[in-house]
């Protein structure tokens, strides 16, 4: 080892090294400006993503290539999921400036968590080695729970912060045992030695099998995917609805990243072993999902159930075990995060979240009640949307898997979920408004959330071939 | 000249211009998409005398690359079978339309757009020559008749709106694993995957891969015809929607599921189809004959049309059962005429309700004398539905028993049965509305058939008489599709 710390090492880093930094400095510019720096933090965060952007876009000019002797990996998969957190973080920035004035909730360190939660995903998916991994992983999470509990004076939100800290440390804790025992076996932290030592093991060796049963209660837990699900309904409901729209896209898909590059790298021999497992979760996520999302009259809480049901679809994808369905789960992650962020930016424009808070909403802002059809139609997975290519994608890998009743069950719940998207409709356009509820101005910010997902859930669904290109890409192996 | 794409294109360039409309201009609102929908059948009309009727295929082929990673192309074309119902889906349009003129005094912006997007997704359908293309289409239909249901319909109409669109999704699933299915298993035969339809015609699927992936296409088109037992959304839906909305879920959303065995379950799955000849048969027997009765029973107008929908799109169903030409003939031409007759039903029963506010049969009785004009388009709608000669209906349902009858003698005897008691459901609803003395004061001073009601009565009725009269020119356009189609069948 002639270079302890290369240039490709730094380059490798410099994303994760903006956005720390510009973390940082809005918790600095708060500390020293006060009250008078409040109304420039968005100023700072977005010049602070654009950069991390210009970064990501100068690393896909080289990609492929490994780092810190393989303990970050620069590839496709991880710059796609890596721009699908960029643009999550950008909308939430945006979507929260008013949400937070309106909350009198306006502190500065809030964007700086956003971009240290972000600066932790990235690890998630370029992460090729445990230690690196984990630290991402707490990075992120830590930043998530300050988030969840940001309304201090809402009861709601501190019980959501502490539910989501305790039960978040105690997965974080059996994740991190079976990251011991995988170094355990190979007496190594980097996937590569993992993956030899794993490989050597047959797929059902005992040690395997229990670190696999650990690290999955690990990752289910932190995208939400039944049966480690219990926390998100509430946790959604009460952390702040920009929070929530952050927890529910960001935190999911990174982990999803992160499933990936577990199960498929290191464990990918021990397929026979945990494909199972994440069948079942799959399916009772998608029944557990559906069927408690069908009785919500929360919005916030209907969304929660319907991203566990979410998280079934993406590990079905994982299950079919095929080409088609990675490009499915990636496509499926990038459609994902077009419509919940839009479906989260009606719910801040309107300022509500119980379903009685749409009533009349197309009378009073057709405009956005227009656009959370749009998204709803999408969630359900009906053409011509991004959700419906997700699907479509996820439905066809496990057809050319022979899992024809896997698909079928997967089709079914479609019908199932559109009842409770449809009662949001329903709401919005068929319910009289309740007397004396005004039309509420958007925001700029909100604005221009609903558009860019608006134009991304209809265009990835109109005309999808980009995206599936890029899918594609990421996940060539 | 891309004909067919600008014939799509309208009504959808129409809803995005209708949008800048502003709502308070209802009157500009209205003017703009009846001019629209009106365009379209300017544009639509001229395909009939354009279509050549010798050549086989498809003709006015448009294709465009949509998603090449995929296979799946924009390509649109018409053969006679869909060349007959774009025809009836542009003419419908319109009627439609121009039928809500004073019924619809809420959100009426809202309401021509929903019926601007639903007349997009309606032609697309019938012009798809992709699968995909299809299913979107296939799917684009639910949302706006879910608001049409919903928004402006009668007092259930959150229930029937929501029963309507989870039946059809619950079918269209179903259906979408299907053509999945079909995709990949095409796919791995022709070597390519593609959704274009007459390449996987070339596919020879194995009878066991065809048996499931027919089942699963059957579910998706069955629950949209509505065979019996799926047809418990339709009276709901039907009944509480608003009369444009009646019109076209009757007249055209219906066809959608024939069409769909026509063009795609017969000729891709010919081997499955055949062994599941008897089922669809006895279904549609059942449906004849269960609609038919149920219309002996009901108390309300509107509700016995659609009921009586059931019963009709039952010999649509049968011709299709009996798989050989005159049977496919029968049914594509019945499918037009019932689009026809029923639409007419449907108009009629709402002018009734626009002037009294009620469907209930017994209030009504004597109409003829204080609506005399009324009483005779009401007429010939009755005939026409009810399959007397010289009328549209008659032809239709003869050729189809013709077809059936050849296949096996029970089931053109079962049918007819239905025709028996079709005359008598109908005839006697015109009898208890129209005939008699004028017992209920509230009806003397109805006024009779407006202008604008005429406008859009005469161009159904004018059709009714000229198909019954001279069925050669439909039959003429069917001929060569429906041979082709049978002679996959083997029949």
């Amino acid at each position: 080892m002639s270079h302890f710390y290369t240039d490709v090492d730094h380059f490798a880093l410099l994303p994760a090294i903006l956005l720390a930094l510009f973390g940082c400095a809005v918790f600095l510019f708060d500390f020293l400006l006060g009250e008078r720096s409040r109304r420039w933090q968005l100023a700072l965060v977005l010049p602070g993503l654009a950069l991390t952007g210009w970064q990501l876009a100068r690393q896909g000019e080289i990609a492929p290539f490994t780092a810190f002797h393989g303990a970050l990996t620069i590839d496709a998969f991880g710059l796609f999921f890596n721009w699908l957190f960029l643009l999550t973080a950008g909308l939430v920035a945006l979507l929260s400036y008013r949400y937070l004035e309106v909350e009198q909730e306006h502190q500065g360190e809030y964007y700086g968590l956003v971009l240290m939660a972000q600066a932790g995903a990235y690890f998630l998916a370029v992460g090729t080695e445990l230690i690196t991994i984990f630290v991402g992983l707490e990075t992120m999470s830590i930043s998530f729970y300050v988030l969840a509990g940001f309304l201090r004076r809402s009861r709601r939100s501190n019980e959501a912060a502490l539910k989501y800290l305790l039960l978040g440390a105690f997965s974080s804790g059996i994740l991190a045992y079976g990251f011991s025992i995988l170094y355990g076996l190979a007496g190594s932290t980097y996937f590569a030695d993992i993956a030899a030592a794993v490989g050597a093991r047959p797929a059902f060796d005992p040690l395997t099998v229990l670190a696999i049963l650990t690290v999955s209660a690990g990752v289910l837990f932190k995208i939400a995917a039944a049966p480690f699900h219990m926390w998100a309904p509430d946790v959604y409901e009460g952390a702040p609805t920009a929070v929530t729209a952050y927890l529910a896209v960001g935190s999911k898909i990174a982990s999803v990243a992160l499933l990936l590059r577990l199960f498929l790298g290191p464990l990918g021999t021990a397929r026979a072993a945990w494909e199972p497992l994440l069948l079942v979760a799959a399916v009772v996520s998608l029944t557990v999902g559906n069927l408690a999302a069908l009785t919500q009259t929360n919005v916030k809480r209907l969304l929660a159930y319907s991203s566990i049901a979410h998280a079934g679809y993406l590990l079905l994808g994982v299950v079919a075990g095929n080409a088609t369905g990675l490009r499915g789960v990636a496509i499926y992650a990038g459609a994902y995060v077009f419509m919940t962020l839009g479906a989260f930016a009606v719910l801040l424009g309107v300022h509500g979240e119980e379903l009685g808070d749409l009533n009349g909403l197309a009378r009073r802002q057709p405009a956005v009640a227009a656009a959370m059809v749009v998204f709803l139609v999408s969630l359900a997975g009906l053409p011509p949307t991004a959700g419906f290519v997700g699907k479509y994608y996820v439905f066809l890998a496990l057809i050319e898997a022979g899992r024809y009743v896997l698909a079928l069950v997967g089709a079914v719940y479609v019908a199932v979920a559109l009842f409770y998207y449809f009662r949001v409709v329903r709401c919005m356009f068929l319910e009289p408004a309740a007397e004396g509820v005004a039309r509420v101005g958007l925001s700029a910010g909100v604005r221009v959330a609903l558009g860019v997902t608006g134009v991304l859930t209809l265009g990835a669904g109109v005309y999808p071939e980009p995206l599936l290109q890029w899918a594609v890409r990421a996940v060539l192996k | 000249m891309p004909w067919l794409t600008a014939l799509l294109a309208l009504p959808l360039v129409g809803f995005v211009v209708l949008l800048a409309i502003p709502g308070r201009a209802t009157g500009a609102v209205r003017l703009w998409a009846n001019a629209v929908l009106l365009g379209g059948l300017a544009l639509a009309a001229p395909l009939w005398t354009a279509f050549d009727r010798s050549a086989g295929g498809y003709q006015f082929v448009e294709r465009m690359p949509w998603i090449p990673s995929l296979g799946a192309q924009y390509l649109v074309g018409i053969d006679g079978i869909s060349l007959l119902l774009v025809l009836l889906t542009a003419l419908l349009g319109p009627v439609a339309a121009l039928a809500s003129w004073n019924a619809i005094a809420e959100r009426v912006k809202e309401f021509y757009a929903m019926l601007l997007l639903l007349q997009f997704g309606m032609l697309g359908l019938f012009l798809s020559l992709d699968i995909l293309l299809f299913f979107v289409f296939f799917e684009l239909v639910l949302v706006p008749m879910y608001f049409l249901i919903g928004i402006w319909g009668g007092e259930r109409r959150l229930y029937a709106a929501m029963k309507f669109f989870l039946y059809t999704v619950a079918g269209s699933v179903v259906l979408l694993v299907g053509i999945v299915a079909l995709y990949w298993q095409g796919g791995q035969q022709l070597g390519r995957a593609t959704f274009e339809l007459t390449e996987l015609l070339r596919a020879q699927l194995p009878v066991e891969t065809q048996r499931w992936l027919f089942w699963a296409f059957f579910l998706g088109f069955a629950i949209k015809v509505p065979m019996v037992p799926f047809h418990t959304w339709l009276p709901d839906a039907h009944t509480e929607a608003p009369t444009a909305g009646s019109v076209l879920l009757a007249g055209v959303l219906l066809k959608m599921g024939t069409y769909g065995f026509v063009r795609l379950s017969l000729p891709l799955f010919p081997d499955a189809a055949r062994e599941a000849a008897p089922v669809l048969a006895v279904l549609s027997i059942a449906a004849i004959l269960y609609g038919a009765l149920i219309c002996l029973a009901q108390q309300d107008w509107k509700r016995l049309v659609a009921y009586s929908s059931v019963s009709h799109m039952g010999f649509c169903t049968l011709g299709l059962a009996a798989m050989n030409a005159n049977g496919l003939a029968g049914s594509v031409l019945q499918q037009v005429n019932h689009g026809i007759s029923t639409s007419l039903l449907f108009l009629l029963v709402g002018y009734v309700y626009e002037r009294r506010h009620t469907r209930q049969i017994a209030d009504f009785g004597g109409l003829a004398m204080v609506m005399p004009r009324f009483a005779f388009v009401f007429a010939v709608a009755v005939f026409s539905s009810a399959g007397l000669p010289l009328l549209n209906g008659f032809i239709g349902e003869f050729t189809i028993l013709q077809g059936a009858f050849v296949v096996n003698r029970a089931w053109a005897a079962a049918a007819v049965g239905g025709i028996v008691l079709g005359a008598a459901y109908l005839l006697w609803l015109y009898q208890r509305t129209m005939l008699g003395d004028l017992r209920n004061e509230a009806n003397r001073e109805l006024p009779d058939l407006t202008a604008r009601e005429w406008a859009t009565v005469l161009p159904l009725l004018g059709l009714a008489v000229a198909i019954g009269v001279y069925p050669q020119p439909w039959f003429a356009v069917l001929e060569r599709p429906v041979l082709e189609l049978a002679g996959r069948l083997g029949r």
